[in-house]
């Protein structure tokens, strides 16, 4: 299957926490969640909008290690892989 | 120590900031119109008094909206706008100088009803995790402290539509020990089909269908209220603190108190007037210095009459000018009471008591001097504001102006 693409990641940030205060349409792979003004609850609710659309459950005790939107892919990947 | 406000933050359905709303008040324009939030043509009542206009990307951060009900983004607004209004930078005050003290009776009706309908359509897995807060009659508080940086006395009262009036003089109790000021009041909003139900169940909504029929206290004609939304949020500053900066003041929060009535078939009286008795003793006034009274005005025959009753055993047969501008934007459950309190220090500033809407004559067996159908000039500088809760809350506010 194919995982969420960076832009999948911007969309969904945006619907289920609100706009960032920093420019989502920017180079944001490796930005701090903290910088773009997303907190730990945004990252949870991410997890359940990637589950919906990709079937692809992250671990909680993972959600809380996230520090980037690059991470949140690369975990999803490599759980997605895991799991197949 | 005295407790002074200094800002207000008002939004109420006829109008959005002190100053419309003061305005369409003294006009007589009230904001109750038929439900346009759903079809409401089901329902045994379809009146209720609507905040519109309100554009919440306008008046709040992006990151805000998917994580707050209606109410909180009234209460987020009123409290930027009071901030504003006191000339107030709790970024430059001590991280826990300040403290944040609401009263919220209702919850995010609208957002949890929202939400709940993801969990049995859709599974518990699609229920947005910000639910966990967003429904919370203490999210107001919490949102508007951590929105600026106000770290000081956190809390919320619960007490229907009496609890805006115990937050106030809770916050003069933080004043009392040492917070230097308290951003307090209270906002309700409860008009999607859940919430609305929940209004019908309290029994007391008026099923009238002419806006100018459906709400008018004291009236032989009353029969019930129209519910509301919005409410105000004031700036409660400790008068050294706010002269020390140079604030200008509305008027002084000169006593509070909060009773409540004897169970169902008790031979006790109810206790509104015990409440109307300490908190002038509080204030250190005596009925004679009491300029004006704005009523809690229930709308219904029985609790119309109790209220008359205690107005008059207290300040004699029309003893006192009486008024409910209430009536032209419904009850407002815990932003009533503040939203009258800050009516109440526009009357005092300006000399005027706004009327009663809707109400055209009062059962004379009342013995009540009720401004209604114009405003009535007056020199103001002491106003009394009840405000009751359904099962037996009562409370009271003194509130003094600042000239002298």
């Amino acid at each position: 299957m194919s995982g969420p693409t960076m832009d999948d990641l911007r969309r969904i940030l945006r619907d289920c926490a609100g706009d960032a205060e920093a420019d989502l349409a920017a180079d944001i792979g490796d930005t701090p969640f903290e910088e773009l003004g997303y907190d730990s609850l945004a990252l949870i609710e991410t997890a359940a909008r990637i589950k919906q659309e990709w079937g692809v459950t992250i671990p909680d005790e993972l959600v809380a290690e996230l520090r980037t939107p690059r991470e949140v892919l690369d975990v999803v990947r490599d759980t997605a892989v895991g799991s197949a | 120590m005295s407790a002074w406000i200094t800002g207000l933050g008002v939004v109420a359905p006829n109008g959005l900031g002190a100053a419309e709303y003061w305005d369409a008040t003294l006009r007589g324009e009230h904001g109750i119109s038929r439900i346009d939030r759903f079809d409401p043509s089901g329902y045994p009542a379809v009146l209720a008094g609507q905040v519109s206009g309100f554009d919440s990307a306008a008046h709040l951060p992006k990151r805000l909206l998917p994580q707050t009900d209606l109410s909180t983004r009234f209460a987020l607004a009123g409290a930027q706008w009071a901030l504003e209004d006191a000339g107030m930078d709790p970024a430059a005050a001590p991280e826990f100088g300040t403290g944040v003290i609401t009263s919220n009776a209702l919850g995010g009706f609208e957002f949890t009803h929202r939400e709940f309908r993801k969990l049995w359509s859709q599974g518990p897995e699609f229920v947005s995790v910000y639910e966990s807060f967003a429904w919370f009659y203490a999210v107001n508080t919490g949102q508007i402290s951590i929105r600026h940086g106000m770290r000081g006395p956190g809390r919320v009262l619960v007490g229907e539509q009496a609890g805006g009036l115990d937050a106030l003089g809770h916050a003069r109790r933080a004043l009392r020990t040492g917070t230097a000021a308290v951003v307090t009041g209270g906002v309700d909003s409860a008009l999607d089909p859940w919430g609305w139900v929940s209004h019908l169940a309290g029994g007391r909504i008026s099923t009238a269908t002419s806006p100018d029929e459906a709400y008018r206290p004291f009236d032989p004609a009353a029969r019930g209220h129209v519910p509301g939304e919005g409410g105000a949020i004031l700036i409660l500053e400790d008068a050294v603190a706010a002269a020390d900066r140079g604030a200008t003041s509305y008027g002084e929060l000169a006593g509070y108190a909060a009773t409540f009535d004897p169970k169902p078939g008790s031979d006790r009286p109810p206790a509104l007037r015990r409440a109307v008795e300490l908190a002038l003793a509080d204030a250190g006034v005596g009925p004679d210095s009491v300029d004006v009274v704005f009523a809690d005005a229930a709308g219904a025959p029985l609790l119309d009459e109790i209220e008359a009753q205690a107005i008059r055993s207290v300040f004699g047969p029309r003893g006192v000018p009486v008024t409910a501008p209430k009536s032209l934007t419904g009850r407002l459950h815990a932003g009533g009471g503040p939203l009258d309190v800050a009516t109440a220090l526009l009357a005092i500033r300006d000399g005027v008591v706004p009327p009663t809407g809707h109400t055209t004559t009062t059962d004379p067996a009342y013995e009540l001097d009720l401004v209604f159908g114009s405003p009535r000039r007056a020199e103001l500088r002491t106003a009394l504001v009840l405000a009751r809760g359904k099962h037996g809350f009562n409370s009271a506010t003194v509130v003094r102006g600042p000239h002298d």
